[in-house]
């Protein structure tokens, strides 16, 4: 047993380095992306002795220091308890939810098969919606605890807007869900193997192309990212729900928002992308369906895979930034608007299509 | 069934502890020097203009009432979707017709206009 918690706990612990190491790497991406976009340099004073390291020395010195060493100001009036855990509300769900994606398929060291998701739940997909769901406190609590009446704005703002975008969410997961006809996410990496017609990856994106649209759509709007950022409103809320936060606590917040980031690029890849699924690459390596084979060591086959959900998922990632620095924001009743009566029937219709679909084929 | 959970405690015991420590750290390593217009609410350099809690649009009670019952019946999808290949076309039925009862109440909520402005 004990044996067990020891591979959890190092599986947990390379997920949280992962998850950091992604967030602090995507801090920088959106500030020399946006840079770039923008036509203009971006930060590059930051350096220890005229080496710069690539913008690493920024990113992975300067701003933390930065942030650690500035002083925690509890704006006067505020509930203090609040104030404190608003951030940690926030931050908590969004790292968890990175429990139940799978990374890769096994590992095999010696007769122990280590299966490369932190935690095999069969329900996987309603623990990710569930952490996600709790998110919402961590954006309420963030505006109350301000006593600031923008804050407070942007937060109810904030919160109205993740939860309706929750509806077209959960359902253009049922969708997947019917495809793929289990709620593990492990099995629906493993399920996403076969090819069609004998050469095109079977993955998810070819059954569900709706699914993917309103998924992506819905999860970019969860994160409150640009083009849904009104809760955030740069421009006239300052920073919204976390404007009377400094030092760590706006660290926290900002990470949450490059965390969650992840985590929808992450479940994208899972759901629509094969997760960690190499073309042709079986468990025993290579079978191209021209006949050649390349057989490859096990754990060759697992570095193969763990690369690819790498590649995938910083792929999307940098799509979600490329978005924010190419679209204006939707306001705030086009944005509802979007939510409820496109998104909501959109995806209710895309999963009876699919129920029809899947029952015509198969009765 | 509930050994599948183990690792899923041992992510939030560590995230939890991630989480408190830099809380933690946030008070001890910052200094610590009040002054009264720290603590102040930022209004963009406007001097305070009175306490935070106003009063609410009903729109947000409109929106929060619609999300919990149309989260309610996307909770009822997944049980069908998990297993409705082998209910069939029975199953098929039943369920369009619990979405239809519920798109007629997204319908009248649209016509009432009950999702507008928000």
């Amino acid at each position: 047993m004990w044996i067990e918690v020891g591979i959890a706990v190092i599986k947990t612990l390379t997920v949280l380095l992962l998850v950091l190491s992604l967030a602090g790497i995507l801090g920088w991406v959106e500030r020399k992306g946006s840079a770039l976009i923008q036509d203009r340099i971006g930060a590059n004073r930051a350096s220890i002795f005229g080496f710069a390291g690539a913008g690493l020395v920024n990113t992975m010195a300067a701003d933390p220091l930065k942030f650690l060493t500035k002083e925690d100001i509890i704006p006067k009036g505020a509930d203090r308890l609040l104030h404190t855990l608003a951030p940690c509300v926030n931050m908590f769900p969004v790292i968890v939810a990175f429990a139940v994606i799978p990374f890769g398929d096994v590992l095999v060291i010696g007769e122990r098969v280590i299966n490369l998701q932190v935690a095999p739940l069969n329900i996987g997909i309603l623990y990710v919606l569930a952490m996600m769901s709790l998110g919402v406190y961590g954006v309420v609590l963030g505006g109350w605890a301000s006593n600031n009446r923008w804050s407070l704005l942007g937060g109810i703002r904030g919160s109205a807007q993740m939860i309706s975008y929750e509806l077209g969410m959960g359902l253009a997961v049922v969708a997947v869900v019917m495809t793929f006809g289990s709620l593990d996410l492990q099995a629906m990496a493993r399920a996403q193997g076969h090819l069609i017609g004998g050469w095109i990856p079977g993955w998810g994106v070819l059954y569900q192309p709706l699914a993917f649209l309103i998924f992506l759509c819905a999860g970019i709007a969860e994160s409150k990212r640009v083009p849904f950022d009104l809760p955030e409103g740069e421009s006239e809320l300052i920073s919204g729900y976390f404007t009377e936060y400094s030092g760590l606590k706006y660290l926290m917040f900002f990470m949450t928002d490059f965390i969650e980031i992840g985590v929808v690029a992450g479940l994208v890849t899972t759901f629509f992308f094969g997760g960690w699924q190499v073309p042709y690459l079986m468990s025993d390596g290579f079978h191209f369906p021209w006949g050649a084979q390349l057989l490859l060591p096990q754990i060759v086959v697992a570095l193969l895979q763990i690369g690819s959900f790498l590649i995938k998922v910083l792929f999307f990632c940098w799509v979600q930034v490329l978005i924010r620095w190419s679209l204006p924001r939707l306001r705030y009743d086009q944005l509802m608007r979007f939510g409820w009566k496109a998104l909501l029937p959109i995806s209710l219709a895309n999963a009876l299509l699919t129920a029809i679909v899947v029952l015509a084929f198969q009765g | 069934m509930a050994e599948q959970y183990i690792p899923i405690l041992v992510m939030f015991v560590l995230t939890g502890g991630l989480v408190g420590t830099m809380v933690g750290l946030a008070r001890v390593l910052g200094p610590q020097r009040p002054n009264p217009h720290k603590g102040d609410p930022f209004e963009c350099g406007n001097p305070p203009s009175g306490g935070a809690w106003g009063r609410f649009s009903v729109k947000f009670y409109m929106t929060a009432i619609s999300f919990i019952v149309f989260d309610v019946e996307v909770v009822f999808f997944y049980p069908w979707a998990v297993k409705f290949r082998d209910l069939g076309w029975p199953g098929l039925a039943a369920m369009m017709l619990f979405a239809f009862l519920l798109a007629v109440g997204l319908l009248y909520e649209w016509r009432k206009g009950a999702l507008e402005w928000d």
